[in-house]
């Protein structure tokens, strides 16, 4: 028996009040946690995926669209460009590199997206096993999509279309794996990485089989080492892009381009000669989500101010549980001071019982806090909150913990000093 | 002497002086303190007990003045050597009744777990798991004399701890007590207006309002 178990007892001994109190502060600490674990994973995330992603350049539409479609891969793409037009605006002498996107497929909702090797370099990953696609229908896997799917180097599956789950399958080509790579905390491992011809190609199968055409269409020219074109050869075959544009004779289409600037100027003038000059649309990274965060910004003030009166209102419950059972308790103190307690250990005693409150509120506040924003993200895979990963625990929680703490201290403050002031001839002559 | 009182006197604020007779008290000795309402019983017994400081005179038990010593000190000197049977049971309802008995052997900081004799004496020794709450009266009225007694201590007082039992309880109340501070050698002083009593305690100090 001590001064804590005393304590625990007391609090143990009226279980509908303490349950009250405890739960009253977790809701509290538990939204403090999901906007702390959102805000910072997304600050994070944003400024990560975004890195050496100056300007994107899709079809016209929401710039948020184009943004969160082609840099985060969580929205919808804005349409289809052409080649021939990517190409022209890639050849601009404010351009330093550019990196083409495809996309339109995916496996168990993981994205599929073609482009080219500077992809990987851009988020600079390294292989956990394997190397990058050289062929197509070749992919390279990241980390969390091989885990999803449970396949290995050398495994084979089928894309189905669309960017989640729910449409037709692309049965006729089955994708290789020829790569995984190690998790990098970016938009990459999520990904199903492949060449821009991979997603081509798996296209003209469905148009093929659909539109009835015969197989020659595949028999495409190609440019081969000598600079000629050579007739007859299966494409699927070669060796695809693997920076720059892929090679063809069609009329190819593509998602968006990634752009990198070459100097300061392209800023000013590019994305203005884009959205005027072109059929196409350019948005900035940067200033999309500035827009995006000032946006949520006002919902998220209104959470934090809503978690504040929260916690206000259970140390105030706290305060005045701790009050009233003290009330009760006036006699139990003066027996303990007539057993041989000292002041000081009954001002400890109530102290305890305000600080154990508060900090299995703050336990279970933390861990609500992390188990609610799993739930949002399990039932949201297709969505901005999808990028939060709820099991990561931050520094900062600490400072939640000693929130809580400070309202335990605070609340316990009067009714531990007035355990401390209970006069006990006068508490035990009363009766 | 175990225990001795000189010239005590108290006074509550805005009321006259109370004054109290010297006594002295030997080991195994128990002694009533009888008196009127009102004339002082319970405060000379929280004078006794070092719950209320004497404006006047003081209190040695066992060699050492009460009123000389000070906060924590004292509080601890009370749970050590002193054990207090108050009117009503008052043992802490949140916990069991060996809880209880833990409990004070903490607060006094003393060794050793809770000795099965006592509670075979008492005839509480298969509650020791209850909670405070199934205990009839006289039940826990002979666990607060576990309590009590639970420190070995020099001194026992013991207020009015016969009112609210009947004649049965009362009467082995009384026994117990006196049987219990004759083996460890404490000094016994009851507080009473109970007839029952009286027959059973031979040395009497009465208390003249004043």
């Amino acid at each position: 028996m001590n001064l804590l178990t005393l304590s625990w007892r007391y609090l143990s001994f009226r279980p509908l009040a303490t349950g009250l109190n405890v739960i009253l502060l977790a809701f509290g600490l538990a939204i403090l946690t999901v906007l702390l674990l959102v805000q910072h994973q997304f600050e994070q995330k944003m400024t990560r995926d975004s890195a050496g992603i100056d300007l994107v350049v899709g079809a016209k539409g929401s710039p948020l669209q184009l943004i969160l479609s082609s840099v985060y891969q969580i929205d919808f793409p804005t349409g289809n460009i052409k080649m021939e037009e990517a190409q022209r605006i890639s050849r601009n002498r404010l351009v330093k590199q550019v990196i083409p996107l495809a996309m339109g497929d995916n496996v168990q909702s993981l994205r599929i997206l073609g482009t080219n090797h500077d992809y990987l370099d851009l988020y600079g990953v390294k292989f956990a096993a394997g190397k990058a696609w050289e062929k197509p229908f070749e992919v390279t896997l990241g980390a969390e999509s091989a885990q999803i799917l449970g396949l290995k180097v050398g495994d084979t599956f089928s894309g189905s279309h669309g960017i989640s789950v729910g449409s037709h399958d692309h049965d006729q080509h089955a994708f290789r794996i020829t790569g995984i790579l190690a998790p990098s905390g970016t938009v990459v491992d999520r990904l199903v990485l492949t060449s821009i011809e991979s997603v081509w190609y798996t296209h003209d199968e469905t148009g093929g089989t659909e539109a009835d055409t015969p197989t020659e269409e595949h028999k495409v020219s190609i440019a081969v080492e000598d600079g000629t074109l050579d007739e007859g050869i299966d494409p699927h075959l070669l060796p695809v892009a693997t920076q720059g544009f892929p090679i063809s004779d069609q009329e190819r289409e593509l998602t968006t381009l990634l752009i990198r600037y070459r100097n300061p100027m392209a800023a000013i003038q590019l994305p203005r000669m884009i959205n005027s000059g072109t059929s196409l649309q350019a948005a900035s990274p940067a200033f999309e989500m500035s827009r995006l965060l000032e946006l949520l910004g006002v919902g998220i003030n209104l959470l934090k101010g809503l978690a504040l009166a929260l916690v206000l209102i259970a140390g105030l419950s706290i305060f005045i549980a701790l009050y009233n059972s003290l009330k009760e308790r006036k006699y139990d103190l003066a027996i303990l001071r007539a057993l041989g307690a000292s002041r000081g250990q009954l001002m400890t005693l109530v102290f305890l019982e305000g600080i154990s409150l508060t900090i299995l509120g703050a336990i279970f506040g933390i861990a609500f806090g992390h188990g609610f924003l799993a739930l949002i993200v399990e039932f949201s895979s297709q969505e901005v909150v999808s990028l939060v990963d709820p099991w990561v625990f931050l520094a900062e929680e600490g400072l939640i913990f000693g929130y809580a703490l400070a309202v335990g201290i605070v609340a316990s403050l009067i009714p531990s000093w007035s355990a401390y002031q209970t006069s006990i001839a006068q508490q035990l002559t009363k009766a | 002497m175990l225990l001795q009182s000189t010239s005590l006197s108290f006074s509550y604020p805005g009321q006259p002086s109370l004054s109290f007779p010297d006594f002295s008290l030997a080991g195994g000795e128990a002694v009533l303190l009888l008196g009127k309402s009102g004339s002082g019983k319970t405060t000379f017994l929280n004078l006794l007990a070092g719950l209320l400081h004497p404006s006047q005179g003081q209190v040695i038990l066992d060699g050492t003045v009460l009123s000389a010593l000070q906060g924590h000190r004292l509080d601890l000197f009370r749970g050590q050597h002193i054990g207090i049977v108050f009117q009503k049971p008052h043992l802490i309802a949140a916990l069991t009744v060996k809880q209880n008995l833990d409990l004070a052997l903490f607060l006094s900081k003393k060794k050793g777990g809770t000795p099965t004799d006592l509670l075979q004496n008492l005839g509480i020794v298969g509650k020791s798991a209850a909670a405070v709450s199934t205990l009839s009266e006289g039940e826990a009225q002979r666990v607060s004399i576990a309590r009590a007694l639970i420190n070995t201590p020099k001194l026992i007082l013991a207020d009015e701890p016969t009112s609210s039992l009947d004649d049965d309880h009362a009467h082995r109340v009384i026994t117990l007590l006196k049987s219990e501070a004759a083996k460890i050698g404490a000094a016994l002083v009851i507080v009473t207006h109970d007839q029952r009593v009286k027959s059973e305690v031979s040395k009497v100090l009465e208390l003249k309002s004043a």
